[in-house]
C-alpha cells in the first residue's frame, strides 16, 4: 500500500501550479490574481508539510519524508513567501509583473522540495534540474534589460556544465555501486572504492556550484548584479537552503562511510569561500555584487559546520542558514528601498549620509549589516557562535581560527557600508517609500535579529532533533 | 531570590535610551534631562549597591542566574570586590559625559545620548557577567556604539580612527572567542565560578592564555598594539574620549585579573616575563613619545598607554601590593584621564584647537580652569596627595618585591611622566600668551566647573584617604592571590 500522504505537499503544490498556469493563460491581466493565489497555495502547502512533520517514511524507496526534509521545506517555503511578499512593489515598478513570474518561482520551489526529499539519485537529479531550469528563466526575467539577459545566459551555460558534471558523478556512482538508491549506495561504499570517491568529487562539484562555494562561485556576482533585485534575493536565499540540505543528505546518507575523503574537500571549499568572500567584497561598489560576495563568505561558514561531519555540525549549519535567510531578507528589503527619483539605484555611494533624512532605514541597515558581520548581541553572532562551537567540538582549531579571522576582514566591508550611511555627507535624497510589504519584512527581520539574544536557543532543540 | 539589582543596573540605561527614542521630543534640553536623570538614578543605585556590598566576603555576591542557551550556557551575573568599583566608576563617568554635552556643541545630540546610554549598558554588563559567553557578548557589543561615537561625531580623520579601533579590537577578540568555546569543550561549562573550581588542565593553559591575552592586550592597550588608541582619542568627541580612557581601557585590566589570572594561573606565570617586557617598553617608550606630541589629546592618550603599562606590571607581580596598586591605578586613571580629556574639551570648545603651540599663558585669562588643570596634571604624574600617587607607589612596591631592575625601569617612567606633564602645563597654562585669541576666552561656566570640581575633590580625597576603595577590593584580591599560589604550589608539588 502506497501512503500518498507523505508526498501530499508536493502533489498539492503541483496541482496548484497547474491550476495557476491555466488561470494565467486563459484570463487576461491575471498577475495579481495569480500572485495572491500562489501565496495561498504556498500557505496550503506549508500546512500540509506541517501535518507531515513527525513522519519518517520512505515512499517507493526514492522519496523520503523525515523531519529534516520537512524543516527545510518549511524554511524554503517561508523564505520564498517573504521574497515574493517583499518584492511586490519592486516587480510592479520594474514592469516584470507577468503571471509567469510567481508560477516559475513555485516551480523552482517544487524542484527544491524534491531535492531535499530525494532518497535516490534519479529523483535528486530531476528535482535539481527542475529548480535550475526555473532559475535560468528567472535570472533573465527582465528580458529587455541586457544585463538580466546576460546573467540568464551566463547562469545557464555554467550551471548546465555543473549539472553535467553532477550527472556524470551520479552515473559513476551507479557504475561502481550498482544502485541509485541512497541506502544501498551507503551500504556498498567504503573508502577503498576509488571510483566511488571520484564520483563523490563530481557530485560535490555540482552541489558546490549550486550553493556558489569557491572555486565554483564565478557566476554569482554577475548573476546577482544582472538579475532583477527580487530574483537576486530569491537566489541568495532559497536555492541555497535546498543545496545545503541536499549536501547534508548526501554526506549523511550515501557518503557516510567515506567521511574522511569528503571532509578534506569540504574543509578546503569552506576555507576558500570564507577567504574569497571576505577579500573580494572589499572593492565592490555595487551593493548587489557586494551581497553576492557576502553570500559566498557566509556559505563558507555554513560549510564549516558541514565539514565536521557530526550531527551537531549539520544542525549548526542549518541554524546558520535560517538566520542567514532572515538577515538576507532584511538586507534585500533595504535594497528595495534604495530608490532615487523613482529609479532603483544599486551603488553603495547612493547611500551616503542617508542617516540624516532616513534614520529608520539607516538603523535597519546598521542592525542588518552588523549582524551579517557577526557582531554580538545581534542574531548573526549566534549563527557563527553555534557553527564554531561544533567546529571546535570536532577539534578543528585551525578551521575555527581561520574562520573567525576572516570575519574580521569581512567586518571591514560591512563597516564600509555603515560608514557610507552614517559618516559621509548627505549627497542625495532617497525617495520616501511607504510600501507596507517591504517595511513589514524589514521590521520583522530587524526585530528577529535584535531580540534573538533573549532566547538564542529557540531553534536549537528543533533543529538538533532533526538528526536522530 | 532577592531583588535583581544587577540586572536593573544593566537595564536602566537601556530603558533610558528607549525612552529617548520613543519620546520624539525635539527639545534638546528635555532630551539631556532624560539622559542625565537615567544615568544619575543608575549612579545612585550603584552607590546603594556599594553600600550593600559585603566587604568581608570574598565570594561573588548578588548572584543572578537564568537559563539562557538550552541549559548549557547560563545568563549569570554577580560581583565581587574587584568588579564593584568598576561598575560604580562606569555609572559615575556616564553622567559626567552627559553633562559635558551641555556646554559643547554637538550635532544630532539625541542619537549621541542614545549611543552613550547603550554603551553604558554594555560596559556595566562586562563587569557584572560571570559567564564567559555573556562577557564576550557585552565586551564586543560595546564596539558598535563606540564605533558610531567616533565615526559620526569625531574629528577630520574620524573614519580612519573608527575603523582602526573597530578592527583592532575585533581581531583580538575573535581569538578570545575561539578560546572561550575551547574552554567549554574542555571543562563543559563557561561559568567562571565553576571553571575556577574545575581548573583547566595545564597543557591547555598557555594557548588559552595567549588567546585571551590577544584580546586584552589590544584593549588595554599594550605596546605594540596600542596604536589605535591615540588615533581614536584624537578623533573622538570629548565625551567619547572620556569613556574610552576612563572605562573601556579598564575592561582589559579587569579581564586580566578576573580571567587570565583566575582561570590560567599556570599560563599567567609562564608568560609573566613577556608581560613585564611589554609593560616596561610601554612605560618608557610611550612616555618618550608623549613628550614629543603637539596635540594635547594625543599626549594624554600616550600617557594613558604608559599608565596602563603600570597596571599590567602590577597585576603580573602577583603580590598583594602590585594587584591592589593596579586596581587603584585603574580607578584613579579613570578619574584623572577623564578629567584631563574634559579639560582639553573645555579648551577645544573655545579655541577649536588642540595644538599645544596655539596656547600659552592661559592662567592669565582662565584662572579657575588653570587651577583645576594643574591639579589633574599633578595627579597624572603621581604627586603624593593625589590619587595617582597611591596606585603607582603600590605597583612599584610590588615590582620591587619581584625584581629590583624591574622597579628601577618602571620608576624611570614616573620621572618621564613628570617631565611631559609639567612641560605640557608649562606650555599651555603658563608662559607667554602667544595667541591673542586667548585673551578673549571666558573662564569655565557652571556645568564645567561643577564637573571638574567634583573630579578634583575625588582625586584629592582618595589621594589622602584611599581606605574606602582599598578595603572594598582587598579581600577579593587576597583571595585571588591565594588561589593563584595554591594552584602553582599544587602543580609544582605534583611535578616533584
Amino acid at each position: 500500500m502506497i501512503n500518498l500522504n507523505i508526498i501530499a505537499p508536493e502533489i498539492f503544490l503541483f496541482l496548484s501550479i497547474a491550476t495557476l498556469l491555466m488561470i494565467g493563460v486563459f484570463k487576461q491581466n491575471s498577475y495579481s490574481l495569480v500572485l495572491n493565489l500562489s501565496f495561498l497555495s504556498l500557505i496550503g502547502t506549508g500546512f500540509l508539510i506541517f501535518l507531515n512533520f513527525g513522519i519518517n517514511e520512505i515512499l517507493l524507496e526514492s522519496f523520503i519524508s523525515d523531519p529534516l526534509s520537512s524543516f527545510s521545506k518549511i524554511l524554503i517555503l517561508l523564505s520564498c513567501l517573504f521574497v515574493l511578499f517583499s518584492s511586490q512593489r519592486f516587480v510592479k515598478d520594474k514592469s516584470i509583473s507577468k503571471f509567469e513570474y510567481p508560477i516559475i518561482i513555485l516551480l523552482s520551489v517544487l524542484g527544491m522540495f524534491f531535492m531535499v526529499s530525494s532518497n535516490d539519485l534519479i529523483l535528486f537529479y530531476l528535482g535539481l534540474e527542475l529548480q535550475s531550469l526555473s532559475l535560468y528563466i528567472l535570472a533573465s526575467f527582465d528580458r529587455k534589460n541586457i544585463k538580466s539577459a546576460e546573467s540568464g545566459i551566463k547562469y545557464f551555460v555554467l550551471s548546465a556544465l555543473s549539472s553535467g558534471l553532477l550527472l556524470y558523478g551520479c552515473s559513476l556512482l551507479y557504475g561502481f555501486t550498482g544502485s541509485t538508491n541512497f541506502e544501498l549506495i551507503k551500504n556498498s561504499l567504503n573508502s577503498g572504492n576509488i571510483g566511488a570517491v571520484f564520483a563523490m568529487v563530481f557530485i560535490l562539484v555540482g552541489l558546490a556550484f549550486k550553493i556558489s562555494a569557491v572555486p565554483f562561485h564565478m557566476w554569482t556576482p554577475d548573476v546577482y548584479e544582472g538579475a532583477p533585485t527580487s530574483i537576486t534575493s530569491f537566489f541568495a536565499i532559497v536555492p541555497k537552503v535546498a543545496g545545503l540540505v541536499a549536501l547534508i543528505r548526501f554526506m549523511d546518507s550515501p557518503f557516510k562511510n567515506i567521511l574522511e575523503e569528503w571532509q578534506i574537500i569540504i574543509i578546503f571549499i569552506s576555507v576558500a569561500s570564507m577567504i574569497l568572500g571576505a577579500v573580494a567584497a572589499i572593492g565592490q561598489k555595487n551593493i548587489k555584487r557586494l551581497m553576492a560576495y557576502s553570500s559566498i563568505g557566509h556559505i563558507g561558514y555554513i560549510l564549516a559546520g558541514v565539514a565536521t561531519g557530526t550531527n551537531s555540525g549539520y544542525s549548526s549549519s542549518l541554524i546558520y542558514m535560517s538566520i542567514y535567510a532572515v538577515m538576507n531578507l532584511g538586507a534585500f528589503s533595504c535594497i528595495y528601498l534604495m530608490k532615487k527619483n523613482g529609479e532603483y539605484v544599486e551603488e553603495i555611494s547612493d547611500l551616503s549620509g542617508i542617516s540624516k533624512d532616513r534614520p529608520v532605514l539607516a538603523i535597519s541597515f546598521l542592525i542588518i549589516f552588523f549582524s551579517l558581520a557577526g557582531i554580538p548581541p545581534l542574531g548573526g553572532f549566534f549563527a557563527k557562535f553555534y557553527v564554531f562551537m561544533s567546529v571546535i567540538e570536532s577539534k578543528m582549531y585551525v578551521l575555527a581560527t581561520i574562520g573567525l579571522l576572516t570575519t574580521v576582514i569581512s567586518a571591514f566591508y560591512y563597516l564600509k557600508i555603515i560608514k557610507t550611511i552614517y559618516f559621509d555627507d548627505n549627497k542625495f535624497k532617497l525617495d520616501d517609500s511607504r510600501s507596507l510589504s517591504v517595511n513589514g519584512t524589514l521590521f520583522m527581520s530587524c526585530f528577529i535579529l535584535l531580540t534573538f539574544f533573549l532566547y538564542p536557543s529557540i531553534l536549537n532543540s528543533l533543529i538538533y532533533n532533526l538528526f536522530g | 531570590m532577592s531583588y535583581p539589582i544587577l540586572s536593573s543596573i544593566i537595564l536602566i540605561p537601556l530603558l533610558g535610551a528607549l525612552f529617548i527614542i520613543i519620546s520624539r521630543s525635539k527639545n534638546i534640553n528635555s532630551t539631556i534631562s532624560i539622559a542625565l536623570f537615567t544615568s544619575l538614578v543608575n549612579f545612585l543605585l550603584c552607590l546603594f549597591l556599594w553600600h550593600l556590598f559585603d566587604e568581608t566576603n570574598a565570594e561573588f555576591q548578588f548572584l543572578e542566574e537564568k537559563n539562557w542557551i538550552n541549559g548549557f550556557i547560563k545568563f549569570k551575573l554577580g560581583i565581587d570586590g574587584i568588579s564593584i568599583l568598576f561598575i560604580v566608576l562606569t555609572a559615575f563617568i556616564t553622567p559626567i559625559c552627559i553633562i559635558s554635552c551641555i556646554s559643547s556643541v554637538i550635532t544630532r545630540l539625541k542619537e549621541f545620548l542614545i549611543s552613550i546610554l547603550i554603551l553604558e549598558t554594555f560596559m556595566i554588563g562586562v563587569f557584572c557577567s560571570l559567564d564567559l559567553v555573556i562577557f564576550y557578548l557585552f565586551f564586543e557589543a560595546g564596539l558598535i556604539p563606540m564605533f558610531l561615537i567616533i565615526g559620526v561625531w569625531g574629528g577630520p580623520r574620524r573614519v580612519y580612527s573608527a575603523f582602526k579601533f573597530f578592527l583592532y579590537t575585533l581581531l583580538g577578540s575573535v581569538l578570545m572567542l575561539v578560546a572561550i568555546i575551547a574552554i567549554y569543550w574542555i571543562t563543559g561549562t563557561t561559568d567562571v565560578t565553576q571553571i575556577y573550581e574545575i581548573k583547566i588542565p595545564k597543557e591547555y593553559q598557555n594557548l588559552l592564555w595567549l588567546a585571551f591575552f590577544s584580546s586584552f592586550a589590544v584593549k588595554m592597550p599594550m605596546w605594540p598594539v596600542h596604536t589605535w588608541l591615540p588615533d581614536a582619542h584624537v578623533e573622538a568627541p570629548t565625551a567619547g574620549s572620556v569613556i574610552l580612557a576612563a572605562i573601556l581601557l579598564k575592561m582589559a585590566g579587569y579581564g586580566f585579573i578576573r580571567f587570565s589570572i583566575g582561570m590560567f594561573p599556570y599560563g599567567s606565570a609562564y608568560f609573566t616575563p613577556l608581560i613585564f617586557i611589554l609593560s616596561i617598553i610601554a612605560i618608557i617608550y610611550t612616555s618618550l613619545v608623549a613628550l614629543m606630541q603637539d596635540d594635547m589629546k594625543k599626549l594624554i592618550a600616550y600617557s594613558s598607554v604608559g599608565h596602563m603599562g603600570f597596571v599590567t606590571l602590577g597585576i603580573f607581580t602577583f603580590t598583594q601590593q602590585g594587584i591592589e596598586g593596579s586596581m587603584f591605578q585603574m580607578l584613579s586613571h579613570g578619574l584623572v584621564s577623564a578629567a584631563l580629556f574634559l579639560c582639553v574639551g573645555v579648551l577645544y570648545d573655545r579655541m577649536r584647537s588642540r595644538k599645544i603651540s596655539d596656547y600659552g599663558g592661559v592662567v592669565n585669562y582662565l584662572p579657575k580652569f588653570s587651577l583645576l588643570f594643574i591639579v589633574f596634571a599633578l595627579s597624572a604624574l603621581g604627586l603624593p596627595g593625589t590619587s595617582g600617587f597611591i596606585g603607582e607607589f603600590l605597583v612599584l612596591v610590588g615590582a620591587f618585591k619581584k625584581s629590583f631592575i624591574l622597579a628601577i625601569l618602571a620608576s624611570i617612567g614616573v620621572i618621564l611622566a613628570a617631565a611631559y606633564m609639567l612641560w605640557l602645563s608649562k606650555r599651555v597654562i603658563f608662559g607667554e600668551t602667544r595667541n591673542s585669541n586667548i585673551k578673549s576666552l571666558k573662564d569655565i561656566n557652571m556645568s564645567e566647573g561643577v564637573v571638574l570640581s567634583i573630579l578634583v575633590f575625588m582625586t584629592i580625597f582618595f589621594g589622602f584617604y584611599p581606605e574606602p576603595l582599598i578595603n572594598t577590593f582587598s579581600l577579593s584580591v587576597d583571595n585571588l592571590i591565594e588561589n593563584y599560589n595554591n594552584e602553582l604550589d599544587l602543580k609544582s608539588l605534583a611535578q616533584n
